[in-house]
């Protein structure tokens, strides 16, 4: 059945589609146009019609899969001016790991312009092959010249499993490519593992802001596809001694049909790189005054951490939004985060309570921030966050 | 201009507890409210309408409930609204949503603009805005900070996009589907008036024949992904508070930080 379909209430009849299309397979019965068999779906019709009324639907019912067909994990290899993302790094490992189980191959996808060194990365993280698109219109991250150039090597080389980061640009590919492909996608895995006997991909992520966790599985539709936010898995070991085997295809697409164009990156004036941030300082209604941010700012350089923000902080104007940690702001999990002046409403907990080490500093002794805190100080910020900064320099030497 | 605003109707409040038996979520007396980032959504929508002229019709896909989520969208200003229910639709995963949603909008052409939540706070997700884009095989702009300039004549819009390391300034064709940040705008707030002058108002059902779906591509039916486990995590240990004069208090804290290597 083709995949062309008319939007009955919308089409006069008019029969301007009939004339246009080249293969004789629309007709009008009773002022409404029917598909015929020998449709191709090739579209002609559609920019014909002044009613718009006519559609193409890319997805069939319950596609048949047959997941054997399906082969290898594949890792998305996420990078911006010969920079890989860390969390395509930390995925390489998580992925080598999943590959043993199925005793499959560990691949990577690449796609770009001039994209050898990041090629050469993914080997020595320890992809065995590397898939690739090189084309100049892969310049810097776009949604559709990338969905169009991995669904052409995923439709052609058919991986079991995608892995990727669950960064900005990380999820719009993943939610864009998933719905190409018609298969299942999971966000924020914080658990990954296989069942080896029906070669699935067992995922586990939280929900309702971390308060609740479901297991999830995809089993009918290949590729599985998951999003893992950064440092969530471990770095793996790089070796320089890796080699393996490069695929490479061409990208099916035109600079002229793309839909979008880059024109510029404002970089943040400030380090406020909170997704990969090791350390996060944050500070909350407690600092009272948006100059005494630079207590935390002080103690964040020591560290050299991030500085993060409760929602307060950032409604009172005290601090910018991109560093407003919490549900309405960005989800955080680095190794170490403080909490400073920060009472933890359930809002800003959802934000960072996965992180390693919650440090609070807090004068209010009931602050709900305690309930989650690694280690707790109830006092006055102001007093102790400077300390904390002198102690730290003298013990690290900055 | 016609925009279309996409939202989902949510608990409101992340304190949200499971069955233990049933393995489902209690949702009894907890109040639904409009998804956060859906109230940006309508803002950016209403904005553009006092902006550009036009209309703004706003969607959800829910049970009958849902209404009400529509109601207040309808008391903050939006033109029409639609509720997508039907029993066809029940356990949609994300690709079924979009799915959904995305033959709602079609029913719904022209539309020049369509306007989501950047996630829900209930799934956390974010998948479902880029399926809907990707379903009409229209522009995509995730994460917008700031609409710069919307050219209707020429069918142009251009946007600021909020990334990990900086604002990304990207320009695309019309029409186009937008998820957008919270610091977008400050999204008003429904009027007195307008809630009495909407609370009766119907609002119409679209079912899953209404739009034309194909059986086996909307719910269940049509959601690849399964959840096999609902639990709640292991709870956070309870901390250690470090006491003692503010010096001693850092000083243990510095000791604990590089004792576990953290630092």
């Amino acid at each position: 059945m083709a995949l062309l379909k008319v939007i009955s209430d919308r089409c006069t009849g008019c029969g301007l589609c009939v004339k246009e299309c080249p293969y004789g397979a629309i007709e009008v019965v009773e002022r409404v146009a029917v598909i015929k068999e020998t449709c191709t779906d090739c579209g002609a019709c559609i920019e014909s019609c002044k009613f718009e009324a006519l559609y193409i639907e890319r997805r069939r019912p319950r596609q048949v899969c047959d997941p054997s067909q399906y082969q290898g994990v594949w890792v998305f290899i996420e990078h911006e001016e010969g920079r890989i993302a860390h969390v395509s790094l930390e995925l390489l490992g998580k992925g080598g790991e999943l590959a043993q189980a199925l005793s499959a191959e560990l691949c990577a996808m690449v796609l770009g312009n001039a994209i050898d060194p990041v090629v050469q990365e993914a080997f020595k993280f320890g992809a065995e092959k590397v898939y690739c698109v090189e084309d100049p219109m892969l310049e810097g991250y776009r949604t559709d010249p990338y969905v169009r150039a991995a669904s052409h090597l995923v439709r052609t080389y058919k991986p079991e499993i995608i892995l990727l980061g669950a960064t900005t640009n990380g999820r719009d590919f993943a939610g864009a490519l998933a719905t190409e492909l018609g298969t299942g996608l999971t966000a924020d895995c914080t658990g990954l593992e296989i069942d080896p006997d029906r070669r699935l991909l067992i995922q586990t992520r939280p929900a309702f802001g971390g308060n609740i966790m479901a297991t999830i599985i995809c089993p009918d539709h290949r590729p599985q596809m998951a999003t893992v936010r950064p440092k969530v898995m471990e770095m793996p070991e790089p070796s320089d001694s890796r080699q393996g085997t490069v695929i490479r295809e061409g990208l099916p697409a035109s600079e002229e049909r793309m839909l979008t164009e880059i024109l510029d990156f404002v970089p943040n004036a400030e380090e406020v790189n909170l997704a990969d941030a090791q350390i996060i300082v944050s500070g909350g209604r407690g600092l009272g005054d948006p100059k005494n941010f630079e207590l935390i700012r002080e103690l964040a350089q020591v560290l050299g951490g991030a500085v993060g923000a409760s929602r307060a902080a950032v409604d009172a104007g005290w601090i910018s939004y991109p560093h407003q940690v919490g549900q309405t702001g960005r989800t955080v999990r680095p190794r170490v985060y403080f909490a400073c002046g920060i009472s933890g409403a359930i809002q800003h907990q959802a934000g960072m309570r996965t992180s390693d080490i919650i440090v609070a500093i807090n004068k209010d002794p009931d602050a709900p921030i305690f309930d989650i805190a690694t280690y707790g100080i109830v006092g006055d910020l102001f007093e102790i966050v400077p300390l904390l900064t002198e102690e730290f320099r003298k013990r690290l030497g900055r | 201009m016609h925009a279309v605003v996409c939202i989902k109707q949510v608990p409101d409040t992340t304190e949200v507890k499971i069955d233990s038996e049933k393995k489902t979520l209690i949702r009894e007396g907890i109040p639904s409210v409009i998804n956060p980032f859906d109230e940006y959504a309508i803002e950016e929508a209403l904005l553009t309408k006092e902006r550009l002229g036009g209309k703004v019709t706003v969607l959800t896909m829910g049970p009958p409930q849902a209404v009400e989520a529509l109601r207040t969208a309808l008391a903050m200003g939006v033109d029409e609204a639609i509720l997508l229910s039907d029993k066809a639709f029940a356990g949609s995963d994300t690709l079924a949503t979009s799915y959904t949603l995305s033959l709602a909008i079609r029913r719904l052409a022209p539309v020049d603009l369509i306007f989501c939540g950047k996630q829900a706070i209930d799934g956390d997700t974010g998948q479902v805005g880029p399926g809907i884009a990707r379903r009409l095989g229209i522009s995509q702009f995730t994460y917008v900070l700031k609409v710069k300039e919307i050219d209707l004549e020429n069918g142009k819009i251009r946007v600021e996009r909020l990334l990990e390391g900086g604002l990304q300034i990207v320009e695309g064709r019309l029409p186009a589907l937008l998820t957008v940040v919270k610091d977008i705008n400050q999204p008003r707030l429904p009027s007195i008036l307008r809630i009495k002058r909407v609370k009766n108002v119907q609002i119409p059902t679209w079912t899953a024949e209404d739009i034309d779906a194909e059986p086996g591509m909307t719910g269940l039916d049509g959601s690849p992904t399964q959840v096999v486990k609902v639990f709640t995590p292991e709870k956070r240990r309870s901390g250690e508070i470090l006491r003692g004069s503010p010096e001693a208090a850092a000083v243990q804290l510095v000791e604990r930080l590089l004792e576990a290597k953290a630092v």
